[in-house]
């Protein structure tokens, strides 16, 4: 089962803000990127390219890891809204 | 809620906000409680189990009506090496005291609220509180997406991310190494399958720790939990550990899961959930300042978390009864200043709370010392023993025996247990 189809079986109410954000110029000198690899929900990726961090903010399960784990402290990290964001039936 | 005031505010409706919410109510004070969440426990995840003796002295015998899934009458400890694995099973008849019940969170949380409610509690969802009110450096109330709501004390419950003990400088940022991060997944499987499987009877259930496999050699730990008609399995790993790894912990699980002792268990079942969350390592160094002038903090957002033996939801409603008892001797006396406020403190000092939380101060830090033997050495010799007193072949038996011997002496296994009998005595010795 990948990340993907774990995420699936969640209940969320979107909002159209992202209640994460970082920094993209300060995650550019970020050499281990550990939110990418840290993150339960798979919410950030590195765009080689564009150097950009994506944050798949819709899919965050709001546990804080990527705040502690980010070694430039650069992930301004908020509650979503209430009413959005995940749901947890059988937490 | 007259001109939106409150004797006391407890933002967070977990264990700890609950608890505190229930015995102030009781005591007829005036008493808000306040969550994020669209119905109490939506935005919570545990393991887990909540334990009977703590949470009956604020609900008692909750188990008659509160929304329990099994009452836990096993613990066990399963240890697994790449392919094998040996478990040790602890079984106990309740005899009519219970120890400790799987629940669901959602449906628990919410029936604790509603049971806070009864007894006089406001309670309001889908609040979030932005910041607290802060006036001539004192604490006055909540800021939350609506409106602002006074009272005489504000007490903390938000949480092992605590944003709000942090605004107003009472805890730091945890560091990696004293926060686990944790992911389960809730599978469901016919409760008669469950109990067949698990050796249950109805409304019996167990509890199970998992070291070693694809978590050797890392601070890291399995659980399972059986609930009524689910098995909830998943894993923790302390965040400098993973950060070291490199593994996402999804991918983790999914190893844990398929491992050949493991994906028994939970064959044929539906994945219905899966969700993640993180807890606090729990050591003394790291209890933050609890109390101030109008305000407390109580719950995970204090790190009240005893890792070793798995014990959070009960410290948290203890601490929360304990913050309540203060609050009420406050407001009795009028005077809400951080020296009777110490008060507080001082019953946490007496508890078990501070008590264990001394007790196991080090003790993470000397498991991720000793973590390879713990994880990978023990798990394997074990597995080695009972290979040699199993298996019938055209091997003559001393031959086995030396081979063993001589790979429990080359492992140095003995030599790296001495460590462990001295940090043994340790425990019991120091004060």
């Amino acid at each position: 089962m990948n990340i993907n189809d774990k995420l699936a079986t969640l209940k969320y109410n979107k909002s159209n803000e992202s209640h994460l954000s970082a920094d993209n110029d300060i995650c550019m000198r970020c050499h281990d990127k550990p939110c990418t690899y840290i993150c339960p929900a798979q919410v950030y990726s590195w765009d080689e390219e564009k150097c950009i961090l994506h944050i798949r903010y819709e899919n965050c399960l709001e546990c804080g890891a990527c705040k502690v784990a980010c070694p430039k402290k650069n992930i301004i990290w908020k509650y979503p809204e209430p009413e959005y964001g995940v749901k947890f039936k059988n937490g | 809620m007259e001109n939106n005031r409150a004797e006391v505010i407890i933002v967070g409706a977990g264990p700890a906000g609950v608890s505190a919410a229930t015995v102030l109510a009781r005591a007829g004070k005036k008493v808000l409680l306040i969550d994020r969440a669209d119905k109490a426990g939506d935005k919570n995840m545990f393991g887990g189990c909540i334990y009977a003796k703590q949470t009956a002295e604020i609900f008692p015998q909750f188990w008659q009506s509160a929304p329990v899934e099994r009452s836990v009458t096993e613990q066990k400890i399963v240890m697994l090496t790449d392919y094998d694995s040996t478990q040790y099973s602890y079984r106990y008849s309740s005899k009519g005291s219970y120890k400790a019940f799987t629940v669901i969170r959602s449906k628990w949380d919410n029936w604790c609220v509603k049971e806070a409610q009864k007894a006089g509690a406001y309670f309001a969802p889908k609040t979030l509180v932005k910041e607290l009110l802060i006036e001539n450096g004192k604490v006055v109330g909540v800021k939350t997406q609506f409106e602002n709501y006074y009272a005489d004390i504000v007490i903390i419950a938000d949480g092992v991310n605590s944003l709000l003990a942090k605004q107003i400088g009472l805890r730091k940022e945890f560091n990696d190494e004293d926060l686990t991060i944790n992911v389960k997944e809730v599978i469901k499987l016919h409760p008669e399958r469950l109990q067949d499987r698990f050796q249950l009877d109805e409304n019996q259930g167990c509890a199970v720790r998992i070291l070693g496999g694809p978590l050797k050699d890392i601070f890291a730990m399995g659980f399972l939990y059986t609930n009524k008609d689910t098995v909830s399995i998943g894993l923790g790993v302390s965040l400098d550990e993973l950060k070291k790894k490199k593994i996402p912990i999804y991918e983790m699980l999914e190893e844990l899961k398929s491992h050949p002792s493991i994906a028994p268990y939970i064959k044929d079942g539906e994945v219905i959930e899966y969700s993640a969350h993180m807890i606090p390592e729990g050591s003394f160094n790291n209890i933050p300042k609890v109390y101030d002038n109008r305000v407390m903090v109580i719950g995970d957002a204090a790190g009240f978390v005893n890792n070793i033996h798995l014990e959070g939801t009960n410290l948290a409603m203890l601490s929360g009864r304990l913050a309540a008892e203060t609050a009420i001797f406050a407001i009795e006396k009028g005077d809400f200043s951080a020296s009777t406020l110490s008060l507080y403190y001082q019953k946490l000092k007496n508890s078990i709370i501070i008590k264990d939380l001394r007790t196991h101060n080090n003790t993470v830090k000397f498991m991720k010392k000793h973590i390879k033997t713990l994880t990978g050495l023990l798990p394997e010799i074990a597995c080695d023993f009972f290979e040699v007193l199993s298996s019938a072949d055209e091997i003559p038996k001393r031959a086995k025996y030396r081979r063993l011997v001589s790979k429990i002496l080359r492992s140095g296994l003995i030599l790296k247990m001495i460590p462990f009998a001295f940090f043994a005595m340790e425990k019991c010795i120091k004060r």
